[in-house]
């Protein structure tokens, strides 16, 4: 079953010079085996074409049940430079949760509150 | 002799951020020191904006109201603060400060940390060998040498440790790195030796989550989940972070009771996470951070343990952050409302453009964007509604060299009003150009720095 990612996990995001960066975050275990399984370099490369120029790096945190994102190229020559109205990447997290992963059969999804599910 | 923990508490996240939460901290957090990090990467590009209009200026103007609002909690109850508000120009914040200080006679010790500021020592530093190409890309910075217009490295904890040795209750500085506003009261406190890396690394964990103030207590918590942002209390009477940190590094996150927010789990690991490239090399002057050993334990309450960083050495160079000119920025926006609001932005930009071409206005950029659509999802908006909106702003933005080309961008609007598509409502009018600043991150020997960081003190009401 396909769902978006804002369903099953919470993410934030900033940047550093050109580069943005994200945090993604699972809320149990098997969350996260789902999460490292499914978001994976070539995804996050095919979802982000509209905004990265450079290489995607992708770091799992099992400690913090995380997986940190970067995107080079990202933010059209840095947050003093940019003419976008998100010149620091704040919203690349929301864009981030927007991308719909498949599920596992059995995979419950987690009660959730003020998000209208428009599948 | 067994020292007790010592608690920290955040002070703002960033040039004009509230410190009415840190009046909370003071009074009923039982907080030692404050660190206020009013640097993002952005704010010295908008400071060196300020200087070029004003040589007495160039520091965070904020840094006087705050610590007039402030110092009267802080005083009696000995909280100390370590400030980067000095920015460009931590000399001219403190004689801004000394003067507010002396006018109402107040005692205090305040120290200043130079030496950060590179601009002057450019050349010199490339005829030492340094070559000052572009982190990132490699780029030899002669692209760029003739309109730099600051170049500041970042510092680490030791010369704040030496401040406070000597007995500043007042901390300022310049570009120092931000988690050393947090960090250096730990070493100062716990007596830290410079190469004791996994305390250091602990150190540098509590300053990076207390750096950005109420994101580290459940603001911009961006979570949709069951206790995602909705369910954070009281975000009003958010309260920033607080570190209660032990001798040996660990420490717990928690805010000032009263307060709105949230410290857990994942509020906590949110930031942990932010603003970081790779979490195994987490780098500061002071130590490199592996993330991926830190353990966090939500203990209920609001209060979170982190403990199990581990360190390595500090790296050999000093990161600089500088900046150059790098052309103007025109704007212009204008709404429509239903029906067909996106229709007829999209058909108002293409006139722009058509027209921008017919007078042989050359832009070097021209970026166009519909605000209520995709301003700020850009190319990864959902375009499935996109008919039915109630109202969109074209939002157009051009980059110019010359100031002039991008001031003549938003005078190609006005008509629109009466000539154009129709409800053409909401003209931002003919805003002034603004100046762009490239940022040039690099590396430095920290041998070629360090001898010249000079730490200065000075007492008010003497």
């Amino acid at each position: 079953m396909k769902r978006k990612l804002v369903e099953i996990a919470h993410a934030r995001s900033g940047d550093k010079g050109d580069r943005c960066d994200l945090g993604l975050f699972a809320p149990d275990a098997a969350t996260y085996a789902v999460l490292k399984r499914e978001v994976t370099p070539e995804r996050l490369v095919r979802h982000f074409a509209g905004m990265a120029s450079g290489p995607v790096e992708l770091y799992p945190l099992d400690n913090l049940l995380a997986l940190k994102i970067v995107l080079n190229g990202a933010l059209s020559g840095g947050a003093a430079r940019s003419l976008r109205s998100d010149n620091l990447g704040k919203c690349a997290a929301a864009a981030l949760l927007r991308m719909e992963i498949e599920l596992p059969p059995d995979f419950v999804i987690p009660a959730k509150a003020g998000i209208q599910n428009d599948a | 002799m067994v020292l007790k923990a010592i608690r920290i508490g955040a002070g703002l996240g960033f040039y004009g951020d509230a410190w009415r939460p840190v009046a909370a901290s003071i009074e009923r957090g039982g907080v030692q020191y404050i660190g206020s990090d009013h640097l993002a990467e952005l704010t010295l590009a908008i400071l060196q904006k300020d200087r070029m209009k004003d040589s007495a200026a160039g520091y965070t103007r904020d840094l006087v109201p705050m610590l007039t609002s402030l110092w009267p909690l802080a005083q009696p109850r000995g909280v100390k603060f370590l400030l980067n508000a000095g920015g460009l120009n931590p000399e001219g914040a403190r004689d801004a400060l000394v003067a507010e200080f002396n006018k109402r006679g107040w005692k205090a010790k305040i120290a200043t940390v130079t030496g950060d500021a590179l601009i002057e020592r450019i050349d010199s530093l490339r005829a030492a060998g340094e070559p000052l190409d572009h982190l990132d890309t490699g780029a030899s910075i002669d692209t760029v040498r003739s309109r730099l217009l600051f170049a500041n490295a970042y510092l680490g904890a030791q010369p704040l440790v030496r401040a406070l040795e000597a007995g500043a209750d007042i901390v300022l500085t310049g570009r120092v790195a931000d988690a050393a506003l947090f960090l250096a009261p730990l070493i100062r406190e716990f007596g830290w030796a410079a190469d004791d890396w996994n305390r250091l690394a602990a150190g540098l964990t509590v300053g990076h989550l207390l750096e950005c103030s109420g994101q580290g207590s459940g603001g911009n918590f961006n979570s949709y989940l069951e206790n995602g942002w909705e369910s954070v209390p009281d975000l009003g009477h958010i309260g920033y972070p607080i570190a209660e940190v032990s001798p040996d590094g660990t420490a717990i996150i928690t805010k000032a009771p009263g307060t709105g927010g949230r410290v857990d789990f994942d509020t906590v690991r949110q930031q942990l996470l932010y603003e970081v490239h790779n979490p195994h090399a987490y780098f500061s002057p002071d130590v490199v951070l592996d993330m991926g050993t830190l353990k966090l334990d939500d203990l209920g309450g609001d209060r979170v343990r982190v403990s199990g960083a581990t360190g390595r050495p500090r790296p050999d160079k000093l990161k600089i952050v500088a900046g150059y000119e790098d052309g103007w920025a025109g704007t212009a926006t204008i709404g429509y409302s239903w029906p067909g609001a996106m229709r007829k932005a999209r058909v108002t930009a293409a006139i722009i453009e058509r027209q921008l071409a017919e007078q042989k206005l050359a832009y070097d950029e021209i970026h166009t964007e519909y605000l209520g659509y995709n301003s700020l999802l850009g190319d990864l908006a959902d375009d499935s509604r996109i008919d039915e909106l109630n109202e969109v702003y074209l939002k157009m933005s051009v980059h110019a060299k010359e100031r002039r080309l991008a001031e003549a961008f938003p005078r190609q609007f006005p008509w629109l009003a009466l000539s154009g598509p129709p409800t053409a409502s909401g003209f931002s009018g003919i805003e002034p150009a603004r100046q762009l600043l490239g940022l040039w991150p690099t590396l430095v020997r920290r041998d070629l720095v360090e001898p010249e960081v000079k730490v200065s003190l000075c007492e008010t009401a003497a």
